[in-house]
């Protein structure tokens, strides 16, 4: 799609572009093109040869158990942070949807989570969690439960899990609210009238109604689970304890800032970005077919 | 027939009674829901205002106490915290986050008006490859190219400064794909009238663009400054003087490991400098907020 009238000019769009270009260029094309020459290359120890090794460094990966225990930890992580947050976020909006006194405050209290810092989430459940100084964390060795996330590594993921979803709520809650709001009343009568109960109205009319938005979601909360976590785990657990809780994006972090292991890093880094790019491509492909609606 | 009567008022005041129960039950959902959220705000806002032993000894009171004042004007002018990190105040930390924040906002949208400009109101040689050329960033988020880009910032001299911590991030796909969807829907009238006036491009940008996009600047802004603040692995890469810090990483290092020796009465205190300005501006802006957040996801 594209204007009719236009403006003539043959320097000054370029000159326009220029700014956006430059940080583009230098910041993101040169880098990620690094990142894909570097994951074809391997240091010697002391750092001072690289040679190239196609795509042995690939190989190493995905026969490395530690790597393959981090490509488990971010499915489960993933998928429970995703269920957990869409879940608990629909089953808001749909009781803030009906008609009820305060529902404007109710909006209010439970969107402002969406402003806090994944990592911040992280610190505020620690403050809940912590086995000596938090609330749940002592009342739980107050009822005989070995709690302490520091050591063991279920709890910790269970904690990195209930920051993670917490912070993503909001967002889920603000698009399905939305799109409640988006279904025509007169569906929901007709439903009604048909004797339809609550419950039976919603699995069967509102529910498929509302699957575009639901499937959207899927894609961001597996986007944000993903990527934008990093500081939770970062703030709670750094990976641990072992290396229960350590993601594909944190483990690229560990190999490349801490062990200083270049090309497996690289090669880290190229295995997610084939992983954005593809959940990328399937959230464009399927707002295209929304579009047609 | 009177039989008949008393069924209807029975059936009635069984509807009512049902429609009670069920506004309670929705009631008490949303302030169960309401409740998890504000849960851990409170236990910090309390928690910020009891001295170290009372948190240390584990005691975690409910009700504030008094030691508010003492524990956020010694945050905001010492800080500290953990026993093996060298204290940052808070005050210190918090106008590196503001400034963070906002270099990132404005820099983003004002890259992306006149990119989507460009695209939009002129035509050259090109033009789409530039367009897909900004797309494509969309795919590479800094998680995935954590190491090379740290060369580049380490090879510019750009590490421990602020445009290092802000610039690299400052390219921006979806207020580009906003805006230009925006100028798309601009009748191209107002354009033949600017030409029939003798207004330049630019002109046309100042007097009539900019002021239509008002409404989408201000939504915009509110997403982008709260993406600004909540920054943490970037700026975790790039600052290690920490005069540079910014209260997120901060807090983070704060914590250590989590001892229980922690000053944690004023980790507490930090967390909530932390947390105030992006939900102030999430709350008092939050019609723009929930327009700008629903419209970039389109």
């Amino acid at each position: 799609m594209r204007k009719k009238v236009i403006f003539r000019g043959a320097v000054l769009p370029y000159l326009l572009l220029l700014p956006q270009m430059a940080v583009t260029l230098v910041f993101f094309f040169w880098p990620a093109g690094m990142t894909v020459w570097q994951s074809m290359q391997r240091e010697d120890a002391f750092g001072l040869r690289t040679e190239f090794v196609a795509f042995e460094n690939f190989l190493d990966l995905f026969t490395d158990a530690i790597y393959l225990n981090a490509a488990w930890n971010t499915v489960v992580f993933s998928t429970s942070v995703a269920a957990l947050a869409l879940g608990s976020a629909l089953f808001l909006a749909v009781q803030a949807d009906k008609q009820i006194r305060g529902s404007g405050l109710y909006k209010t209290l439970l969107v402002w989570p969406y402003a806090v810092a994944p990592a911040l989430a992280a610190v505020l459940w620690l403050f809940i969690f912590h086995p000596s100084i938090g609330l749940v964390g002592r009342g739980f060795s107050a009822i005989g439960i070995d709690w302490d996330y520091r050591v063991n590594g279920g709890q910790a993921m269970a904690m990195v899990i209930v920051a993670a979803a917490w912070k993503q709520v909001s967002y889920n809650f603000i698009f399905f609210l939305a799109g409640l709001q988006s279904i025509p009343t007169s569906v929901l009568e007709a439903a009604a009238i048909d004797g339809a109960r609550p419950m039976r109205r919603f699995w069967t009319v509102v529910f498929p109604l509302l699957s575009p938005t639901a499937f959207f979601l899927l894609v961001v909360n597996l986007v944000y689970a993903f990527f934008d976590t990093f500081g939770v785990i970062h703030a709670l657990t750094r990976g641990g304890p072992g290396n229960a809780t350590e993601t594909l994006i944190y483990k690229v972090y560990v190999d490349g800032v801490q062990n200083l292991n270049f090309g497996s890093s690289a090669a880290q880094s190229a295995v997610l970005m084939a992983i954005v790019i593809a959940l990328t491509a399937i959230q464009f492909r399927f707002i295209e077919r929304r579009v047609h609606y | 027939m009177s039989g008949a009567t008393i069924d209807v008022e029975a059936l009635a005041a069984a509807s009512r009674r049902r429609k009670a129960r069920e506004r309670f039950l929705t009631h008490l959902a949303l302030i169960l829901g309401v409740a998890v959220f504000a849960l851990p705000i409170w236990i910090t806002l309390v928690g910020s205002t009891h001295d170290t032993d009372t948190i240390g000894r584990g005691e975690v009171p409910l009700l504030p106490g008094g030691e508010a004042l003492r524990n956020y004007t010694r945050a905001w002018s010492e800080g500290g915290g953990g026993r093996n990190t060298f204290a940052v105040p808070a005050g210190t930390m918090l106008l590196n986050s503001f400034i963070m924040a906002m270099l990132i906002a404005v820099g983003k949208i004002a890259i992306s008006l006149l990119s989507a400009f460009a695209v939009v109101f002129f035509a050259f040689p090109f033009r789409m490859v530039f367009f897909w050329m900004i797309f494509i960033t969309l795919m590479l988020p800094v998680e995935v190219r954590i190491i090379p880009t740290f060369q580049v910032m380490t090879d510019l001299s750009l590490i421990d400064t602020m445009t290092g911590l802000t610039l690299p991030l400052i390219a921006s796909a979806t207020a580009t794909l906003l805006f230009r969807q925006f100028f798309l829907t601009i009748p191209d009238e107002y354009v033949e009238a600017a030409k029939v006036d003798g207004a330049g491009p630019l002109r046309f940008f100042k007097d009539v663009v900019l002021p239509l996009s008002a409404t989408n600047i201000a939504a915009l802004f509110v997403i982008l400054f709260i993406y600004g603040w909540n920054q943490y692995l970037w700026p975790l890469l790039m600052v290690s003087n920490r005069d540079l810090e910014t209260i997120i990483v901060g807090l983070t290092k704060m914590i250590g490991i989590g001892d229980t020796q922690n000053e944690w009465n004023l980790i507490m205190t930090t967390a909530v400098f932390a947390l105030l300005p992006p939900v102030a501006v999430v709350v008092l802006m939050q019609r723009w907020f929930i327009k700008g957040l629903t419209e970039t996801e389109k």
